[in-house]
């Protein structure tokens, strides 16, 4: 197990270089030049831009930036806005908590109805219940997050009156539960989908006539049996899904009004504001990077053939 | 997926590998299939399933008429998508009645038809899917490929970078390119789609291929002196694509709605250029009072995207020897 973890870690390395290099690139080998913008329409002083750059280490050669930026991050330090001065790590600090609840309260969903949906259908492959399943499934993978969020809010807030359109207050789960039920609609369908195709294949299993054999209630053999067996493809998608919820976010939150991660990666996207992007990029690669590894971990202690392969 | 949406399609993904058909017994049905006697190939055997069913007959016809309406707009409307009339037309609802004619499907903000703008937004969404689709279809096997049958540390180097690619976020990925660009048409967003995407076929590519490389057919072709590009090219790349279609068919889907919501976000297709995304953000201002701006065109991109997931998953149904 010790080895498998440190292998695991080791891999990590140069897929986090390559992928915050590659954002890196992204976003300075763009046009536009982010110092020079400050100074808007008024006439530019060329040497206080380039006092500035120097100040900033923009005027450095690109690797040599993105040296500094990796050793920045190696201490905690996210960059830098230009414009506000304002550190990254900060911008992300203050949006991070309404995020989370909501990516929080989204995961929920997505675990107790896809799993729950995806058992269901697959102990009755074929049958009705499966078949609609599989069409409220198919729908909600069709129809893009953003049509979701203005239909859920027209009906749900507009023309019953049971929640808010947009959220006021990102500290009440109440006024969260809305926006979770749009960000979860995508992944919940994928989920309830795959569950139900390995419990439909899992309960041909031999190991599930010989439980059944053995003497062993229907329900005992479906609980401990199909499900231990069924849910571990399961918990793989469950995991890298928690990095698409927060990317996901960027959609909902503008429909919902949250001030989070979301809203800020998609101000900043707009406002040109590199440092902030790249940051802000870069933290949810970790988050998806760490949150790969616990789950690649928490695999190899479900599944002893993976430990050991 | 994604993000949006855009996401390994983890069920396509459990397809296992070709493997030879089981020989049906052919007096079933006398009048298709080839020779009795002759097994029938995966494909031809799919075919066979697919024909009756009623899911691949309704999604192969709505993809027909979509490629249709993509190709040819002006046999669906004379109207054209981007002449306004504010004095008449200002957020007319629709006129169910009037089948196909300009005001049918009512009017938006600026007094333009929506039903002409459906129509002439159509052909936008289908290429970019379709363009997309087809660099990570090439590009992803191909990478596939040569990561599952060398091995070795062709595989650990194309493994790492495929992992690189896939440590970016999908959708934000593709909004940091194309915040870049001052024109955004269509081949830059489907460029900016497909260096993303090309990871999910490049994955399922080389499961499948390592999977296919022991058969015994593979081993017998070595045996009898065939070259590695005849091995890869002859034996092992036709036994192993089936899954990378199906993966590509239902990733087509969400490609759509990727370009989709970058143009709803702002970051895609921009006016004049006619596109759904973009419509359903202009109809969001007036969701409370004038609900079909958004609604048509809503329902234009979600049949669009239902009919290739249903295409993709009749046909993997249908070549998934497991479940029959």
């Amino acid at each position: 197990m010790g080895r498998y973890v440190v292998r695991r870690l080791l891999q990590m390395i140069p897929v986090f270089i390559g992928a915050t290099l590659l954002v890196f690139l992204m976003m300075y080998a763009l046009p536009g030049d982010p110092v020079r913008a400050l100074w808007g329409e008024r006439s530019v002083d060329e040497a206080q831009i380039a006092a500035m750059k120097a100040d900033l280490g923009l005027d450095l050669p690109l690797w040599h930036q993105y040296l500094n930026y990796l050793l920045g991050l190696l201490q905690g330090d996210f960059g830098t806005q230009i414009a506000s001065g304002r550190p990254v790590i900060d911008v992300i600090t203050s949006a991070l908590p309404a995020t989370l609840r909501l990516t929080a309260l989204a995961f929920l969903i997505t675990v107790v109805l896809g799993v729950g949906l995806g058992v269901i259908a697959g102990l009755r492959r074929g049958g009705k219940t499966d078949r609609m399943i599989l069409f409220v499934t198919l729908l909600f993978i069709s129809v893009p997050v953003f049509v979701i969020g203005y239909l859920y809010q027209v009906f749900f807030a507009h023309n019953l009156g049971w929640a808010r359109p947009t959220v006021q207050d990102p500290t009440a789960w109440s006024q969260l539960i809305l926006p979770a039920m749009v960000l979860s609609s995508l992944s919940l369908a994928y989920v309830a989908r795959l569950t139900r195709t390995s419990v439909a294949e899992n309960k041909r299993a031999d190991y599930m006539r010989t439980a059944r054999a053995k003497g062993l209630t229907g329900r005992r053999a479906v609980s401990v049996h199909l499900m231990r067996n069924s849910l571990i493809p399961v918990v793989t998608f469950l995991g890298v899904d928690i990095g698409n919820l927060m990317a996901g976010a960027i959609v909902t939150e503008g429909i919902f009004n949250v001030n989070g991660i979301g809203s800020a990666v998609y101000r900043a996207l707009s406002y040109r504001e590199g440092a902030t992007v790249v940051g802000i990029v870069t933290f949810m690669i970790l988050v998806y990077l760490v949150v790969t590894l616990l789950v690649d971990l928490l695999y190899a202690v479900l599944d002893p053939r993976i430990r050991y392969a | 997926m994604p993000d949006v949406p855009m996401k390994a399609t983890p069920e396509a993904a459990t397809l296992k590998a070709t493997q030879p058909a089981v020989p049906v017994p052919v007096d079933e049905q006398p009048d298709s299939g080839p020779a009795p006697g002759k097994p029938r190939s995966l494909w031809s055997d799919a075919w066979h399933d697919l024909r009756r069913k009623p899911s691949f007959l309704i999604s192969a016809g709505l993809i027909l008429l979509f490629l249709t309406i993509a190709a040819f707009p002006g046999l669906f409307t004379d109207a054209s998508p981007r002449d306004g009339d504010l004095t008449q037309f200002y957020l007319q609802q629709p006129q169910l009645t009037h089948f196909f004619s300009p005001e049918w499907l009512g009017y938006d903000a600026q007094g333009r038809s929506i039903y002409a703008r459906i129509i002439h937004g159509t052909r936008a969404s289908i290429i970019i899917g379709l363009t997309v689709t087809a660099i990570v279809f090439v590009l992803g096997s191909l990478v596939g490929m040569l990561a599952g049958y060398f091995g070795g540390w062709v595989d650990t180097v194309l493994s790492r970078v495929v992992d690189t690619f896939m440590g970016i976020p999908f959708l934000l990925g593709a909004m940091v390119i194309l915040v870049s660009f001052d024109v955004r048409g269509p081949m830059v967003i489907s460029l900016a789609l497909a260096v993303l995407g090309w990871t999910t076929i490049a994955r399922v590519m080389r499961g499948s291929v390592i999977q296919v490389k022991q058969a015994d057919y593979v081993q017998a072709a070595r045996s009898l002196g065939a070259g590695t590009t005849r091995i890869l090219m002859r034996h092992i790349l036709p036994n192993a694509i089936a899954p990378v279609i199906v993966v590509a068919m239902i990733a087509l889907g969400g490609y759509i709605s990727a370009e989709a919501t970058l143009s709803y976000l702002g970051i895609g297709l921009a006016d004049p250029a006619v596109s759904w995304g973009g419509d359903i953000n202009f109809g969001k201002d007036s969701i409370r009072v004038a609900s079909h701006v958004l609604i048509f065109p809503s329902i234009m991109l979600s049949a669009t995207i239902l009919a290739f997931l249903m295409m993709g998953d009749a046909v993997r149904d249908a070549l998934d020897p497991k479940l029959r």
